[in-house]
């Protein structure tokens, strides 16, 4: 039984013809549309590499079911940056070597950028590191990770104090 | 990894829900958050024919005040009870609990109602509903009933929710004035299961404690209702040698198994470990 699913992508809508309602909100993403930045690590909800940003809140696309996620907003890596313009968190994960292999690193950024929109970590690393817990990183980049996320914040918040646009 | 095949199905309404599962009985299961069942659905631990997908069902969300109690509707994240200003002045354990379950993501998506219909022993809320005295409703093709959080628990996975019936908030009475209750959660890691945590509700008049509940997570089977243990302090003044008797009488009815999270008998003494340490946070807290 084919379900049809509207969605907007990183500011692009797609309507989407699932055959099969199994289909995950990461295979969606990676196997049917080509949107490979999200990884899959353990698919099971425990390494959080598949993170996205779904209806402004991050989740775990591997434990999403696509059929479910009819009118959703979703923001992926790939809609970070403007053009050639690094997002402040991508930016800060570079300065700050934030990753070794990189496997993880588009589900700690998007985990980030969620993050930051909750805006409850304050600058307080031990606030970082519980409000970025269920990202892993198997290299154990976590100070750089910590670092890196304190100072996007403290940007993000300067560029939103000053009115200067993202 | 893939799940067994599935037909997928996406209700407005509570009746909508009911009926499907009426209608298709064992073969179907119910998902919210999904971060328990689809999991499971991928291990093919479970392999529902039919999936009952009840995120679309508005009434089922909101915390609302129903008089003195707090409703709590059962899609409620774990994530918006975080969010509830009212519910963390008013009932500040929910948020203090939900904020120690798994990590960020989990608890956007994970719900209330899950977390306690699921009789999963090692999730928190349970023990703080059984803390409570906290209400089930439940809504099922007869209509609807309440069933005591007491009650509810018969074995791991097995609680008393019929197969046909679907739990549709959470009912909790105001804590009365001059109490106040804690969580308690030892594990080993930020987002870890508990290898042993406690809730407790405590009540202070002059000087003495005049109501105290407590009850434990991940020390058994089912959670646990620590009924003698609270009992025994009614009458006591709160401190050390009152909140170590509590912790014993707690360990006393203990049954966990040994596992990654260590030998059965640590977990029990965790378990006392726990109790007194909520009993004294929530003592200061009543006091305040």
């Amino acid at each position: 039984m084919n379900k049809s699913v509207n969605l907007s992508i990183n500011g692009t809508r797609h309507a989407v013809t699932l055959d099969d309602p199994r289909v995950t909100l990461l295979d969606l993403l990676r196997e049917r549309l080509d949107l490979t930045g999200t990884k899959k690590g353990c698919d099971r909800g425990q390494c959080g590499a598949c993170t996205i940003i779904l209806n402004g809140r991050r989740v775990n696309s591997c434990l999403t079911l696509a059929v479910s996620c009819g009118g959703a907003e979703i923001l992926t890596i790939e809609g970070l940056a403007q053009g050639d313009v690094l997002h402040p968190v991508q930016a800060a994960f570079i300065e700050h070597d934030a990753f070794q292999c990189g496997f993880c690193t588009p589900g700690q950024i998007m985990s980030a950028v969620g993050l930051i929109m909750e805006g409850q970590a304050g600058d307080d690393e031990e606030r970082i590191r519980e409000g970025m817990s269920g990202n892993l990183c198997r290299c154990g980049a976590y100070a750089g990770i910590t670092q890196a996320v304190r100072q996007a914040q403290a940007r993000m918040n300067e560029r939103e104090r000053t009115g200067e646009a993202a | 990894m893939i799940s067994g095949s599935f037909a997928f199905y996406r209700p407005h309404t509570i009746a909508e829900a009911v009926a499907m599962l009426a209608t298709h009985g064992d073969a179907a299961r119910l998902v919210a958050g999904g971060h328990s069942l689809i999991p499971m659905m991928k291990l093919r631990m479970a392999m529902p024919d039919h999936l009952i997908d009840v995120g679309g069902i508005a009434d089922l969300k909101g915390i609302k005040r129903d008089g003195s109690d707090w409703l709590i509707g059962a899609l409620t994240t774990q994530a918006e009870l975080i969010a509830d200003q009212a519910l963390a002045a008013g009932l500040p354990v929910l948020r203090e609990t939900a904020l120690q379950i798994a990590d960020p993501q989990v608890r956007n998506c994970g719900t209330l109602g899950g977390n306690i219909a699921n009789g999963d022993p090692g999730n928190d809320m349970p023990a703080v509903m059984l803390c409570l005295n906290a209400r089930f409703e439940v809504t099922g093709p007869g209509g609807k009933r309440s069933i005591p959080a007491r009650g509810f628990y018969h074995g791991a996975y097995v609680t008393s929710l019929a197969q046909d019936e679907i739990v549709t908030a959470v009912r909790i009475a105001a804590l009365p004035p001059g109490s106040a209750a804690a969580y308690e959660k030892l594990k080993r890691k930020v987002g870890d299961y508990a290898t042993a945590a406690a809730a407790v509700a405590l009540g202070l008049q002059d000087g003495k404690i005049n109501f105290c509940s407590i009850a434990l997570t991940n020390l058994a089977p089912t959670p646990l209702w620590a009924e003698a243990a609270g009992q025994a302090l009614i009458g006591r003044a709160p401190g050390a040698e009152s909140f170590a008797l509590a912790g014993r009488l707690a360990e006393e009815i203990t049954d966990p198994s040994s596992d990654a999270r260590g030998p059965a008998a640590y977990r029990t003494k965790m378990g006392g470990v726990m109790v007194r340490r909520a009993l004294a946070r929530a003592a200061l807290a009543a006091k305040t």
